[in-house]
């Protein structure tokens, strides 16, 4: 036996990265980060709405959420509704009885079909994100370049028109990317993508189409993770973001203004014996001095300059 | 030993890997270490490089999820960005001297971790090139090359001598604890039969197997299992109690094994003080590396040891 010569040969072993999306750059190098009101955290809360199709087919991975019992599965099909319906309701109340405010990240096909959220969004003032097309559309190597553009202008496309707002964030539905889904969504127009999870502050990358902002939206304290993930109870998800929030609260001390984001799946999140961790997590934070709740677009305007 | 094929047919396979005696933990001879300390405790962070695009290898896909694999890429790079240096904030105020579980390309890619490592004194082993390159397959000549080809490295980037070798993913061939006596490693990591160092069997040479553990290690117990944080400080410190207590009769070892891609963020750091501050504020610890954990067990115990083994089995 023995393997291939070139599984022995490092071609991309030079300094930096082994792509070209964005350099390296260590924590506590970055400019030094000052939020408004001279805020220690920012707190950027996502909202995901999503739309799983009862008919949607085995994608290149298992997507989290998905269809995975025999047609029809209404089981699956009806719990991720219940979040379009129930779930985001709760939690877009305990935002609103706490001042704050969120990005709101849409499949285009979920604001198509429920356009009752994007007017509550925007009526609230709050930031319209894209969110790809549908869970039944995870961007894929496989897709070739044309019809992944089609699928993600179309996606940022849509929204904008059912927003009115300029829709300059975004996230891949499921966290999966091609290598060509950074440089598109940059062609789409947008701002910044929440795909790259492997910073805690906003950095600049490079695409075909220009510059584009990396807004890492942690994994590691996302409730699907957590909680259908690793099968932790609510009480667990609390206690972490708790203990996240209060880290950073204390290094930013010193060290400039921190980011926590917080992804939220109204799914996972808005059930009825969830929601109350999501309301005591947000009054802990709310309670300390020098916490500033703002959109996406908000922060960055404050992190990268603002757009011209 | 002849070249295998890949995947090695089953009737080439052994029942038993033939690398250790059968040695039960309550008829040992004594191990003392020094100034009386009951366990040898030491801290093995995997500083490590996943490429977003690796050769396919002749074993298993490199990633969870089809390439490019970007929400496990974003989360491992973080350990390089982000969790390496609160790591090494917090080890430096614990006053923690740790053993460097290296992909030696880390050190290509990332000089100034490889500088922030050198700086502090902290031992660096072998854990490969990437963490995306196995040694499953290799015949003994490239196995061999690659080997030396990471001593190399690691010497010219830090002047050390490689003693140690956690094989990249844990992935080995039937040979490679008898290359790495003969590349003169002194101690591996891949065997987690017992608490206390082992001789391993090996060709020519001599070569101890040191307890890392995937029990402490901070995958495990962070997503292995899905425990919390604060569930994980409290394996550490349960781990430790055991150990200790049984140190007192003779020593035992206790590694915390930690990723910066998993232990960085910013709701680990503070449980994981707390478990490692609980381990280093106990008398009678030796706070060690792994090399001198391994040099203190060649030079006392290893050879008589073996002798001892080789005895009750009847070898030659």
């Amino acid at each position: 036996m023995a393997v291939h010569p070139s599984y022995l040969d490092y071609p991309l072993r030079k300094r930096g990265m082994d792509h070209e999306h964005y350099t390296f750059r260590r924590h506590g190098e970055h400019p030094r980060m000052v939020w408004p009101d001279g805020a220690r955290v920012a707190l950027w809360l996502v909202p995901i709405v999503e739309f799983f199709p009862l008919n949607m087919e085995d994608g290149p991975f298992a997507v989290p959420g998905g269809m995975g019992r025999p047609y029809p599965d209404y089981w699956n099909y009806t719990l991720r509704d219940y979040g379009n319906r129930v779930g985001l309701a709760r939690v877009f109340k305990v935002l609103d009885a706490r001042g704050l405010k969120a990005s709101v990240a849409f499949n285009a096909r979920a604001a198509e079909r429920y356009p009752y959220w994007v007017d509550q969004t925007i009526a609230r003032g709050w930031e319209v994100m894209a969110h790809g097309w549908d869970m039944n559309h995870v961007h894929r190597a496989e897709w070739d370049r044309a019809f992944e553009e089609t699928v993600t202008r179309r996606s940022v496309e849509t929204l904008r028109r059912l927003s009115g707002q300029p829709v300059q964030g975004w996230l891949s539905p499921a966290n999966a990317l091609s290598d060509n889904t950074t440089h598109l969504v940059a062609a789409a127009g947008c701002r910044y993508t929440a795909d790259w999870v492997n910073d805690e502050l906003p950095y600049e990358m490079s695409t075909d189409s220009g510059p584009l902002w990396s807004m890492p939206l942690g994994h590691e304290l996302s409730d699907i993770r957590l909680i259908t993930g690793y099968n932790q109870r609510a009480e667990a998800w609390a206690e972490q973001v708790i203990d996240a929030f209060d880290f950073l609260h204390h290094e930013a001390g010193e060290a400039g203004g921190r980011l926590l984001a917080l992804p939220l799946h109204p799914w996972v999140i808005g059930v009825p014996h969830r929601i109350g961790r999501l309301a005591a997590v947000l009054d802990h934070i709310m309670d300390r001095q020098g916490v500033w709740c703002a959109t996406g677009a908000e922060i960055l305007d404050v992190a990268g300059g603002k757009q011209s | 030993m002849a070249d295998l094929p890949w995947p090695i047919p089953p009737e080439m396979r052994a029942e038993d890997p033939d690398l250790y005696h059968f040695n039960p933990y309550l008829d040992r001879p004594k191990i003392e270490w020094p100034d009386g300390a009951k366990v040898a405790f030491w801290v093995a962070p995997n500083v490590e490089f996943y490429e977003l695009h690796p050769p396919r290898g002749p074993a298993r896909s490199s990633w969870f999820r089809p390439e490019p694999d970007v929400l496990h890429y974003g989360i491992r790079d973080y350990g390089n960005r982000v969790g390496f240096w609160r790591m090494a904030d917090l080890l430096d105020e614990l006053g923690i001297t740790a053993s460097i579980s290296l992909n030696v390309a880390v050190l290509d890619h990332f000089p100034e971790i490889g500088k922030a490592m050198t700086d502090r004194g902290w031992e660096l082993f072998s854990h490969g090139v990437y963490n995306t390159r196995y040694q499953y397959a290799m015949s003994e000549e490239q196995e061999r090359g690659f080997i030396r080809h990471v001593a190399e490295t690691i010497h010219r980037h830090s002047g050390q001598t490689l003693a140690g070798w956690l094989s990249p993913a844990l992935t080995n061939t039937p040979r490679t604890m008898d290359l790495l006596a003969e590349e003169g490693i002194r101690y591996t990591l891949d065997l987690f039969h017992d608490d206390q160092p082992q001789p391993v069997k090996v060709r020519s040479g001599r070569l101890v197997s040191l307890p890392y553990s995937l029990e402490t290690n901070d995958w495990t117990a962070l997503h292995t299992t899905g425990g919390t944080p604060r569930q994980y400080a409290e394996t550490i410190k349960a781990q430790f109690d055991q150990l200790y207590a049984e140190g007192a009769e003779s020593g035992t070892v206790m590694c915390v094994p930690l990723h910066p891609w998993m232990i960085g963020y910013p709701h680990r750091v503070a449980p994981l003080a707390d478990a490692l501050a609980y381990c280093m504020g106990h008398e009678a610890v030796w706070h060690a590396t792994g090399r001198e954990i391994a040099g203190w067990y060649l030079d006392r115990y290893h050879d008589a040891e073996l002798s001892r083994l080789r005895g009750m089995a009847g070898d030659a």
